[in-house]
């Protein structure tokens, strides 16, 4: 079995160049509670790297700082050696609740983030258009929101996502809002898009099972202030198809550890 | 708002706005709006006098009046609509009607059938609150949890012990805010039914004083009215907060 | 079974109506005429064109202040619900009048800008403009703001987010608003022509009581209620073809 790698501290992933995005010392203080403190991580670029632990440890704040939704008290993000300052055109963000409007059909859904770009319609339309059979939801081109499943919606919200052709995809728990047949199909959807477009992906989930199926990198925080507590890469079982992979001995092993090292934090 | 790190409280702008009424009245740029400082030693004269607290008087008089029988009929028609589909039916659509109805219209009529008076007063303000008191009460009930209705049967409770221990509960948040919004019209019914019958109450006062000019007196009585009208319904807004704190949890 | 609710509504009016009648026809009182009297009333009145007359009168400060609210009180409102130092500022003033019985002021605008159309205009504006103002500015303040974070996040500008989404997720609540605002605007109107100068279908009413024609009387108030009415229908029927599906959509359904 090889769990080599997953005792690792926390440390840079080989060289600078091959980390995506970093987080340098991030503290995060709202008033007088601490949400975050002093956190560093790397993330590889063209891999996916879970933030995963219990609810309240703030893995959704370090994602929306990342992102530029929300400003650091302390510390710097940086994105292919550049400081993030805001929202920039090099991320892209996954909702948890898909944050589709409303009022506007699934192809002015999927162009929104084009559309803010200053795309033309024709080529805006002409992308999502293609975006969206990409997930799967041609067809649906003209459908509203409130006519799809939370599946499909999600769907939508990926396609958003992807029609931007962002470097760094983030998704804050992209599937906690949807049934667990589909949140598997979905899963394997996210292998095979991690393997197929070089993007880097930055995935909060609260689903240890989840994270381990995904994952190239998982970053376990803890509350209460938030830090890194170990950071494990499973590698036995990324090359075994979607299917083995629940069955392998590394997966189950890692779940079980995860678990171990995270049920003292459950109320 | 905060002003220098120090939060401002919620309605602190009407210094501000009272403050500028202050300047407004001390230019004399308009007759209409004499300083607030006069308008407020003026209103502790008013306040004194036999004529305002006469209307005064009336007025509280018709309000609680009105205000009791829009309760009274209002919450049992309401529940009753909720558990009874026919009733319901046909009952609905005149709630509906008269909610949104242009009820100023209705106080001629009310005038020409009850006379010049109080009466015609008090039925107006029960006409301004009683059709939400019905309609909240009538939503309440029906929204009650199915499985609590079934717990109530499974424990053997009866029919009546079903009623007060379990209907008139569930839907208390809902009737108890049909009974602020209610009353909140019942304020403007009851100046609006004295405005148009003004031989009573606060109507004949402000006859009294515009007919004379007092715009400090006029300004006096509009400041007791709308601050006794807030009061009300931030009192009620209270009341209702502290008891609809299991109305998300049921 | 379309046809059951339609049913009870043509029976629960049939009850209405025929109450009406039979308590004219007892008479409980003198000036309590039929139904059918007053229908006959109504349709002489359509005939002979005074209705017609009467509420081209009365419409007139209605539509004239309703537009008035609507565009001040939208505008406003928006104001108040992006800015929190104009809500300090401003949502004060129209809590109280929200709560106040405004109706009180007619005298004093009486006094101030006469019995014309202008006083007649702001009665219609001060009812219907503390709803519109209010409902627009608590729309604007709760945009869900998953909405708004998932603007600035594909890079929409201050301004892309204003009118791209929280105009469109707040248009439901603030035509809700404008419904609420008309509908207080109706009862603006009528206070008008009945307290300041009897005009329009208010004269209708205050003429026909002091020659005691009650039929004329309760046919005019029939009418306007009727009218108020149908309109307020006509904008929620208006409003739910509109906004269909605007309210759904979100993770909690």
């Amino acid at each position: 079995m090889d769990m080599s790698q997953t005792d690792a501290p926390i440390e840079p992933v080989d060289a600078a160049h091959e980390s995506a995005v970093s987080t340098r010392n991030i503290s995060k203080n709202y008033g007088e509670v601490e949400a975050l403190r002093d956190l560093s991580l790397e993330f590889p670029r063209g891999q996916l790297t879970s933030l995963l632990g219990p609810s309240g440890c703030g893995k959704t704040t370090l994602l929306k700082i990342i992102a530029g939704l929300l400003e650091p008290t302390s510390g710097e993000v940086e994105v292919n050696g550049k400081t993030v300052t805001g929202p920039g055109p090099d991320r892209a963000f996954v909702f948890q609740d898909f944050a589709l409007l409303p009022w506007a059909s699934v192809i002015r859904n999927v162009a929104f983030g084009l559309e803010m770009r200053g795309v033309p319609k024709a080529e805006r339309e002409d992308r999502a258009a293609h975006y969206i059979k990409e997930v799967g939801l041609g067809g649906f081109e003209n459908a509203y929101p409130h006519e799809l499943s939370g599946g499909m919606r999600q769907r939508v919200g990926l396609a958003r996502a992807l029609s931007v052709d962002s470097q760094v995809l983030l998704m804050d728990e992209p599937f906690s809002a949807v049934d667990e047949q589909t949140r598997r199909k979905f899963q394997e959807d996210l292998l095979n898009l991690v393997r197929n477009e070089n993007k880097t992906f930055i995935f909060v989930t609260h689903s240890i099972e989840e994270a381990v199926y995904v994952s190239d990198q998982i970053a376990i925080l803890l509350p209460r202030p938030s830090r890194v507590s170990e950071i494990i890469r499973p590698t036995g079982f990324r090359h075994k198809d979607a299917d083995n992979i629940r069955r392998d001995p590394e997966y189950l092993d890692i779940v079980d550890q995860i678990w171990a090292s995270l049920r003292t934090y459950v109320e | 708002m905060t002003l220098f790190g120090y939060r401002l409280p919620g309605m602190s702008s009407l210094i501000l706005w009272g403050l500028l009424w202050e300047i407004v009245g001390q230019t004399g740029l308009t007759f209409f709006v004499p300083p607030l400082s006069e308008v407020i030693a003026t209103l502790v004269e008013v306040i004194q006098t036999a004529a305002f607290q006469k209307a005064l008087y009336e007025t509280a008089y018709a309000f609680i009046a009105g205000v009791f029988f829009a309760i009274v009929i209002g919450i049992p028609v309401g529940i009753l609509m909720g558990r009874t589909r026919l009733l319901d039916e046909l009952l609905l659509p005149w709630v509906n009607v008269f909610l949104s109805a242009p009820l100023t219209a209705l106080v001629p009529v009310l005038m020409v059938l009850f006379g010049f008076g109080m009466k015609a007063i008090i039925i107006t303000t029960t006409l301004f609150a009683i059709w939400i008191i019905i309609l909240n009460a009538r939503a309440g009930v029906k929204q009650i949890n199915r499985s609590l209705v079934e717990m109530a049967h499974s424990f053997g409770a009866s029919p009546w012990d079903a009623f007060t221990k379990i209907y008139f509960w569930a839907a208390l948040p809902e009737i108890l805010g049909g009974v602020r919004i209610g009353i909140i019209r019942a304020v403007k019914g009851v100046i609006i039914g004295q405005l148009l019958i003004s031989i009573v109450g606060f109507g004949a006062l402000f006859e009294l004083y515009s007919a004379n000019f007092l715009m400090g007196h006029f300004w006096a009585v509009l400041i007791v009215l709308f601050a006794l009208a807030f009061t009300i319904s931030e009192f009620l807004a209270y009341l209702e907060r502290r008891v609809s704190y299991y109305a998300d949890k049921r | 079974m379309v046809s059951r609710s339609l049913l009870l509504k043509i029976l629960s009016a049939l009850i209405l109506f025929g109450a009406w009648e039979i308590a004219g026809r007892i008479p409980v009182s003198l000036a309590f005429p039929t139904f059918l009297e007053s229908m006959s009333a109504l349709f002489r009145m359509m005939g002979d064109g005074t209705l017609w007359v009467a509420y081209a009168e009365t419409l007139q400060p209605l539509v004239v202040g309703v537009a008035i609210s609507a565009f001040l009180g939208i505008g406003i409102g928006l104001w108040v619900g992006l800015s929190k130092t104009f809500d300090w500022l401003f949502s004060p003033i129209f809590i109280v009048m929200q709560a106040a019985p405004l109706a009180a002021l007619i005298p004093l605008l009486v006094l101030a800008y006469g019995i014309g159309l202008t006083s007649k205009v702001l009665v219609v504006c001060i009812m219907a403009m503390p709803v519109i103002v209010l409902n627009t500015s608590s729309a604007v303040r709760n945009t869900p703001n998953s909405m708004k974070e998932m603007a600035r996040s594909y890079l929409a500008s201050d301004l892309d987010v204003i009118l791209k989404v929280i105009i469109p997720a707040a248009s439901p609540v603030i035509f809700a608003g404008l419904r609420l605002g008309v509908s207080a605007g109706f009862i603006g109107a009528i206070l008008a022509e009945l307290k300041i100068t009897p005009t329009g279908v208010g004269d209708i009413i205050t003429f026909s009581r002091s020659i005691a024609d009650y039929p004329s009387m309760y046919a005019a108030i029939f009418s306007i209620i009727l009218l108020a009415v149908l309109f307020l229908n006509l904008l929620e029927a208006i409003e739910s073809t509109l906004f269909k599906g605007n309210q759904r959509g979100y993770v909690s359904d």
